[in-house]
């Protein structure tokens, strides 16, 4: 079978991020990487195969030129190719735009299973996995925190809003996975080597038959009218406890009305 | 005035509070009708009417309660194409993140995601987002379709405007993929008679310095004192000390109350993600270092086995 993963390229969550002027995400003053939330969606990939599934595990990522860097890193941890889908009229494109692109990719590459991340660590939205799904017209099984494919259907515990719930669907599916499903592997030195053999194709819009003006800035769906860094928060104060640091703090407790 | 969907987020009729802020939010940009779905519509009628709903659309259909989410994004679409709301607001959860995307898909309309803040304005509601683990506040709007704003609790205060709204059940044609998610088993989480993480006004929470399962009930008396909610580090969630639903950060629940205690928490950015926007921020900490001190209003260098339960006995001192 096919396994498609999707993972994001994104700025560095721990660098200061940024926006330009016109309201997108500044990816030009701060280091980007493979959002760390999709190599968990790269590793229960590499164990569905590992666990005895025959299946064939393809990276997707939409994003800018040197996106190629996420798919080199997924590439190293295991699996077999990667498509990178770029086109200059992508740029600004938000989740309904991208989630097109993707599906549309996603059918190209053929698929059985596409494994996501549980959100992306910039947008952060954690909506792509829900869109591809009702895009693809397959079922979604999302935010699990386990996942195993077993006999054509893929089954999973998920913490939901109220309760802990197990699912599962018939394959073809779309799933994301969570931070809970296990470190993911580092890359041997083996890996990294074998990556850079591996196949990584390059699509724009017009292999995969989407309208230039049906994505990018331009044709989004919201619009950004003003981004404001929130002024950082000013030091209060801080003491040493010397035996009365909790009366201090209640004290401190008490003048904000909070006892 | 248009109509305002306002997706009601309860457990078996027992309204969520989440729903309350939509509605009193809903007012400031139209006349809101609660979508109900599931089972208890009885029982939230009055509270739905009580927070100014003008009508209820009330979809009870085995088909939303054990599958996944499909068949709500399917009721929703059918009830926004029929009414043709000025705009849907849908609780912030995962749950309800996912209908909403699944909805503006299938309507061509915009979608933004965890709005703080929900006002009027010249182009349609206006939202604002914290963006970046909050250090970016951003105002936004829907520029195609129906907007479609997930909205985070506390977003606002819920404020009663009494109305006895009309009930209308739907019966809505679900699509094939509505039965496609099948949840096979639930296990209810443990009931507490602490506030809920996401709504309560007082957070305390406990990281990797509370060193165990067994001490966190200094975090919990603490906690009661104040009649807060407890949340907990990735690092204390992840040694097993306390439950998962309980954890504050980037992949846990964020929160933004009115006030944070963190205790043996060091502030890494993951877990700042979910908390920098309380209004007020306090933590106790051995190490003068800690990153989270960078954001307290009120820091104590110190070990929180001696601080907390002084403060807690102060805190009953004072009542
Ligand atoms: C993809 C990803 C997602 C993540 N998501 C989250 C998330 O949602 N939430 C989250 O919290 N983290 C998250 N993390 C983890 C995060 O990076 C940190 O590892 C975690 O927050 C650390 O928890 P901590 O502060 O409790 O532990 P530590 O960083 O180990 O800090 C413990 C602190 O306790 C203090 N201490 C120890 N003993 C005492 C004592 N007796 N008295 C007082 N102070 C004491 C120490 O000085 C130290 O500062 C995520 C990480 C990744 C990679
Ligand atoms: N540009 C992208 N390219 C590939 N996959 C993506 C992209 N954006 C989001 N995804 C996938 O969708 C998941 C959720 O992203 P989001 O909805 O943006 O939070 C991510 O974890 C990825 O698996």
């Amino acid at each position: 079978m096919k396994i498609v993963v999707c993972v994001k390229y994104v700025p560095d969550a721990t660098a200061d991020r940024g926006f330009n002027e016109d309201g997108t995400t500044d990816r030009e003053s701060v280091d980007s990487l493979l959002s760390e939330l999709d190599e968990y969606a790269i590793e229960q990939a590499l164990q569905i195969v590992e666990s005895g599934v025959e299946a064939e595990i393809t990276y997707l990522t939409v994003g800018p030129d040197d996106a190629r860097e996420a798919l080199r890193k997924a590439l190293a941890m295991g699996g077999d190719k990667a498509i990178h889908v770029s086109d200059d009229d992508i740029q600004g494109s938000d989740a309904l735009g991208t989630s097109l692109i993707l599906a549309k990719a996603i059918e190209k590459a053929g698929f059985d299973l596409v494994v996501c991340g549980m959100a992306s660590t910039d947008g952060a939205m954690g909506v792509l996995p829900a869109m591809i799904a009702e895009r693809l017209g397959v079922p979604q099984v999302t935010y699990l925190d386990e996942v195993s494919v077993e006999g054509g259907v893929v089954k999973g515990r998920r913490e939901g809003d109220v309760a802990s719930e197990t699912v599962e669907a018939s394959l073809p599916a779309v799933i994301s996975v969570t931070d809970r499903t296990g470190e993911a592997r580092f890359p041997s030195f083996k890996g990294i080597m074998a990556a850079k053999k591996k196949p990584v194709e390059e699509l724009d819009l017009d292999d995969l038959e989407i309208d230039s003006d049906e994505v990018g800035l331009s044709a989004s769906w919201s619009t950004v009218d003003a981004a404001t860094a929130r002024p950082a928060r000013t030091k209060g104060e801080v003491v040493t406890d010397e035996g009365e640091g909790g009366v201090q703090l209640a004290a401190f407790l008490a003048a904000k009305k909070f006892i | 005035m248009g109509e305002i969907l306002v997706l009601v987020d309860h457990v078996d009729g027992a309204v969520r509070k989440p729903t309350l802020e939509l509605l009193t939010l809903a007012r400031r940009i139209g006349e809101p009708s609660a979508v109900f779905l599931g089972k208890g519509a009885d029982a939230a009628t009055e509270t739905l009417g009580r927070y100014g709903a003008q009508k209820v659309y009330v979809v009870d259909a085995a088909e939303v309660d054990d599958y996944l989410v499909v068949p709500k994004a399917d009721a929703l679409a059918q009830i926004a194409e029929s009414a043709s709301p000025a705009a849907i607001l849908v609780p912030s959860s995962a749950d309800g993140r996912e209908i909403g995307a699944r909805v503006a898909v299938r309507l061509g309309s915009g979608l933004i995601t965890d709005a703080v803040d929900v006002v009027a304005g010249e182009n349609g509601p206006e939202t604002e987002q914290s963006v970046f683990a909050a250090t970016y506040q951003v105002r936004a709007h829907v520029t195609k379709g129906t907007p479609i704003i997930t909205v985070k609790p506390n977003a606002a205060t819920p404020e009663e405007a009494p109305a006895t709204p009309a009930v209308e059940a739907v019966s809505v044609t679900f699509s094939a993929a509505a039965t496609g998610t099948k949840i096979v088993a639930t296990a209810a989480r443990e009931k507490s008679d602490r506030p809920e993480l996401t709504e309560a006004d007082i957070v305390v929470s406990g990281g990797r310095g509370v060193n165990g399962a067994e001490n966190f009930v200094v975090i919990e008396r603490v906690a009661d004192a104040l009649g807060a909610a407890v949340g907990a580090s990735r690092a204390a969630v992840d040694a097993g000390w306390y439950p998962h639903s309980h954890q504050v950060g980037q992949t846990g629940t964020q929160v933004s109350p009115q006030l944070y205690i963190a205790a043996g928490i060091s502030g890494a950015i993951q877990h700042r993600a979910g908390m920098q926007t309380s209004k007020t921020i306090v933590a106790v900490n051995k190490d003068e270092d800690a990153p989270i001190f960078d954001l307290v209003d009120y820091g104590v260098v110190g070990d929180l086995f001696k601080v907390m339960p002084q403060l807690e006995e102060e805190i009953n001192k004072r009542k």
